[in-house]
């Protein structure tokens, strides 16, 4: 039987490597152990992370629906059922670090096709994924690498895969983005087969050399006819791309960190764990499986739990599936999608390749009053496959003293950790009730109202918008 | 709250990712714009010439009649010393008014805090869009942001919670799980204050709508939206001052034409259906509108957009606005750009000045980190 500090912790890595965990999925991999938790977390296996027949005959209109909100539903639903939560979890990762949007791209099938390459691609090296990125079609397309032509650049791209996507402002010159711009050219979007007779196709990648600038290129120090694989090659190996690598998986899973445009002018909160980090990148070679080892595994990353404020599609996904009534194909999951662009987090339309603020910024005014509604109906939902294994649980405990009930809904519910001041609430409101019982029907019933009640409440503390 | 119904309001329309001045108000005259711009380069028969060598683009005819009414100044020029390319960075400068090191606290977070220091009224300040522009944050400054004011409140959906009574009650509760007497650091403080303005604020702007009619029809698109929100609770007389809203994206690398003549067409659209509204109501005269853009575009088109460039246009509109032109058009000669783009030679800190010292009574200094040249399209105060 697991320690109830074993649960705990068990829960945190959910949290951080998932969407959560429901009790008895905790009460399992705690019985395995953290690190073999951690390595089946980094090792998903080779069959899918959901049954894609059942997907396919449920929501037919997934594959080719041009609606932003059917793109977004799917990666809703597999983040909510996928048996390989860091997968998915890393797509998000890649998707906030690589913010890639609709806005403009205009194509939500496209934009898909690049979230299943991070799911792919996500636990493997880094210049992989920035070489997978630099061929994206999406990605093309909205870093204008497309209208990035021998004799006259563009630099979107160029300029974004050093500032944004590997080293960080202020590592680089403005030449430097010249010339990788200069290696990028003739990297663009193949021509499409006419959708007629057949249907659509993918955007696909396509090398012009014709297009291609073959002439020397000055850039990081370094000199040659450099294509976009050699520019690749040369960001991976600078420290500069590693530490900021280091900090946005640091701020992704351990703690939150300031914005990303502070990063070149205030040092990291924990400077020691981002030199773990570093140092993990630099003896892996850029392995993002063992980054992430070293990073789960450790002590900064055990002591950081409640540390870091829920993303919007963290706090949806997480909600929805404690509360486990989107299990599997049913409708509604639509509503879902939507809740996380309200409470600001549209999902493949980030504002713009900055990509969303994080932390305490992803709370304002109107995205808490969304994120406490949402998760506060849910959890009163005592009808709800997820909150009924909750009414059991307490039930299994008999006759509870406030006290308990309090102890017990939050520890069912996470376990959430609660300031002292926060529980003394809870408790009021808890003892206006008296004992929890369950002797007769009634009582049973009025406990379960009550427990619906209690949940609703720590669904709308502060404590629960952190994970 | 009736009495602060002629409080001057200001309403600030964000134009995010760049919006191109040359296409915007167009040279049409010197030849180095069709020299630069030989794809993008906007046909003589379509554009909208304003005075003998300057013109609005097509999309811009509501716009046009504003200027007709004497409504608005043109600020030519604008933007600041060393601009920065990225959209990020820039944007965060003209929040925060901090060219050299990253800000954190929003120019119109101060503005908030000046009207109202004792944060009485968490209406003051309202946005409305996904998620708080950083001009408006300043810790411990109230701000509501409502994405949808339909649907604004607390708790309003838990059916667990039984009606009346009950509902007060867990109100009652969450006020107090959100008080700064639970919990500690930066973060929890910051959270606490936010849930409590959240849920002062939503009594009171729910009632906004309820009393809202109009005749006039805004369109159906986010712009036009916001802007027909930013009506209904300014003729509420909630006390609010400071609006904030933003459009885009203006990023115009690529395919701008099209793109750049939709954004247009929504936005001059939307701006003209929301004074007509208030006009209507006879609440217009206490409001101007700000409306910014990062940076300018590159002066050279790269084929079918252009990409990041330095000085922009800022227009200021309003029944009180003096209406003309301020500033100087930046020289587009080969010599007077930097690195391909329009020099700026009007800081942007001046143009919040004005707002802040001449329509809103403020000292501007504080605000935006030092003394600026301010422009006479407001009257002194």
């Amino acid at each position: 039987m697991p320690s109830q500090e074993d649960i705990a912790l068990m829960a945190h890595l959910m949290r951080r490597a998932g969407f959560g965990a429901s009790r008895a999925e905790l009460e399992e991999r705690a019985a395995k152990g953290y690190e073999a938790t951690v390595e089946e977390l980094l090792n998903p296996g080779p069959e899918p992370g959901i049954d894609e027949d059942e997907l396919i005959r449920y929501f037919p209109q997934f594959e080719s629906s041009l609606a932003p909100v059917a793109a977004q539903t799917e990666w809703v639903y597999r983040m909510i059922n996928t048996r390989w939560p860091l997968q998915e979890k890393m797509a998000l990762f890649w998707h906030q670090l690589f913010a890639t949007g609709n806005s403009k791209v205009d194509n939500p099938p496209e934009l898909l096709q690049q979230i299943a390459m991070f799911r792919r691609e996500g636990l493997t090296t880094f210049p992989n994924l920035l070489v997978q990125l630099a061929q994206n079609p999406a990605m093309i397309y909205w870093l204008d690498n497309n209208g990035n032509h021998y004799g006259s650049i563009n630099e979107n791209w160029g300029r974004e895969l050093l500032e944004l996507f590997s080293m960080g402002v202020g590592h680089y010159s403005e030449d430097d983005i010249k010339e990788a711009s200069r290696a990028f050219t003739g990297w663009t979007i193949g021509t499409k087969p006419p959708r007629q007779p057949v249907g659509r196709f993918y955007w696909s990648f396509e090398f012009k050399p014709e297009d291609h600038d073959y002439g020397e290129k000055q850039f990081l120090g370094h000199s040659g006819n450099f294509d976009g694989g050699d520019i690749i090659d040369i960001v991976v190996k600078e420290e500069d791309t590693a530490r900021f690598l280091a900090r946005h998986l640091y701020n992704f899973f351990v703690a939150d960190e300031p914005q990303v445009p502070a990063w070149n002018i205030t040092p990291p909160n924990d400077l020691d764990a981002i030199d773990r980090l570093v140092q993990a990148y630099l003896d892996s070679g850029a392995d993002i499986r063992s980054i992430l080892r070293a990073l789960f595994n450790s002590d900064f990353f055990k002591q950081a739990r409640f540390a870091h404020v829920k993303s919007p599609a963290e706090l949806v996904v997480s909600t929805a599936r404690l509360a486990g009534n989107y299990n599997g194909p049913r409708t509604g999951f639509p509503l879902l999608a939507f809740e996380c662009g309200w409470q600001g987090q549209e999902l493949m339309n980030p504002p713009s390749v900055e990509s969303w603020h994080t932390g305490s910024e992803w709370i304002d005014g109107g995205a808490l009053v969304r994120r406490v509604n949402f998760a506060a109906k849910l959890l009163s939902d005592t009808s709800l496959p997820g909150i009924k294994a909750i009414v059991a649980g307490l039930k299994e405990q008999g006759t509870l003293s406030p006290n308990e009930f309090v102890n017990a809904c939050l520890d069912l519910a996470g376990p959430v950790e609660v300031d002292e001041g926060t529980h003394q609430e809870l408790l009021a409101q808890a003892q206006a009730g008296g004992d929890i019982t369950w002797d007769s029907e009634e009582a049973a019933a009025e406990s379960e109202r009550r427990t619906g009640v209690m949940l609703a409440m720590i669904a709308a503390t502060r404590e629960f918008q952190f994970a | 709250m009736a009495s602060t119904r002629k409080d001057p309001v200001l309403v600030v329309l964000q134009l995010s990712g760049a919006n191109d001045y040359l296409n915007t108000v167009i040279p049409f005259t010197d030849p180095l714009y069709r020299d630069y711009r030989p794809n993008l380069g906007l046909p003589e028969d379509q554009i909208i010439p304003f005075t003998d060598d300057l013109a609005f683009h097509p999309s811009m005819g509501p716009v046009k009649d504003v200027w007709e009414q004497g409504k608005m100044a043109i600020i030519h020029g604008i933007g600041y010393e060393n601009s920065s390319r990225s959209h990020f960075r820039s944007m965060d400068i003209w929040h925060t008014c901090e060219p050299d090191k990253v800000g954190t606290e929003g120019w119109l977070g101060r503005v908030i805090r000046d009207l109202d220091p004792a944060g009485e009224n968490v209406l003051k300040g309202v946005n409305f869009g996904q998620g708080l522009p950083r001009a408006m944050a300043l810790r411990g400054v109230p701000v509501t942001s409502v994405s949808d004011l339909a649907s604004y409140g607390v708790l309003t959906d838990v059916p667990a919670i039984g009606g009346g009574e009950e509902r007060e009650r867990m109100l009652e509760l969450f006020s107090r799980v959100y008080s700064p007497a639970i919990g500690n650091g930066p973060v929890m403080d910051y959270l606490g204050q936010t849930g409590r303005d959240a849920l002062k604020g939503a009594d009171i702007i729910k009632t906004a709508p309820e009393q809202y009619s109009s005749t006039v029809e805004y369109a159906d698109n986010p712009i036009a939206k916001s802007l027909k929100s930013v009506a209904q609770v300014h003729l509420a007389n909630l006390g609010t001052q400071i609006f904030y809203t933003q459009y885009g994206s203006f990023d115009t690398h690529f395919n701008q034409l099209p793109a750049h003549a939709k954004l247009w067409v929504d936005v001059s659209g939307a701006v003209n259906d929301f004074f007509a509204d208030l006009r209507e109501h006879d609440a217009a005269d206490n409001v101007v509108m700000l409306v910014f853009t990062e940076f300018g575009r590159r002066v050279q088109d790269n084929g079918t957009g252009c990409d990041h460039g330095r000085g922009g246009v800022a227009f200021a509109i309003g029944d009180r606005v003096n209406p003309g032109m301020y500033g100087e058009y930046p020289s587009l000669k080969a010599e007077d750009l930097i690195e391909g783009d329009l020099a700026p030679g009007y800081d942007f800190r001046g143009f919040y000045s004005t707002f802040a010292e001449r329509w809103l009574g403020l000292d501007a200094t504080p605000i935006v980190g030092g003394k600026f040249e301010q422009l006479d399209f407001l009257p002194t105060h």
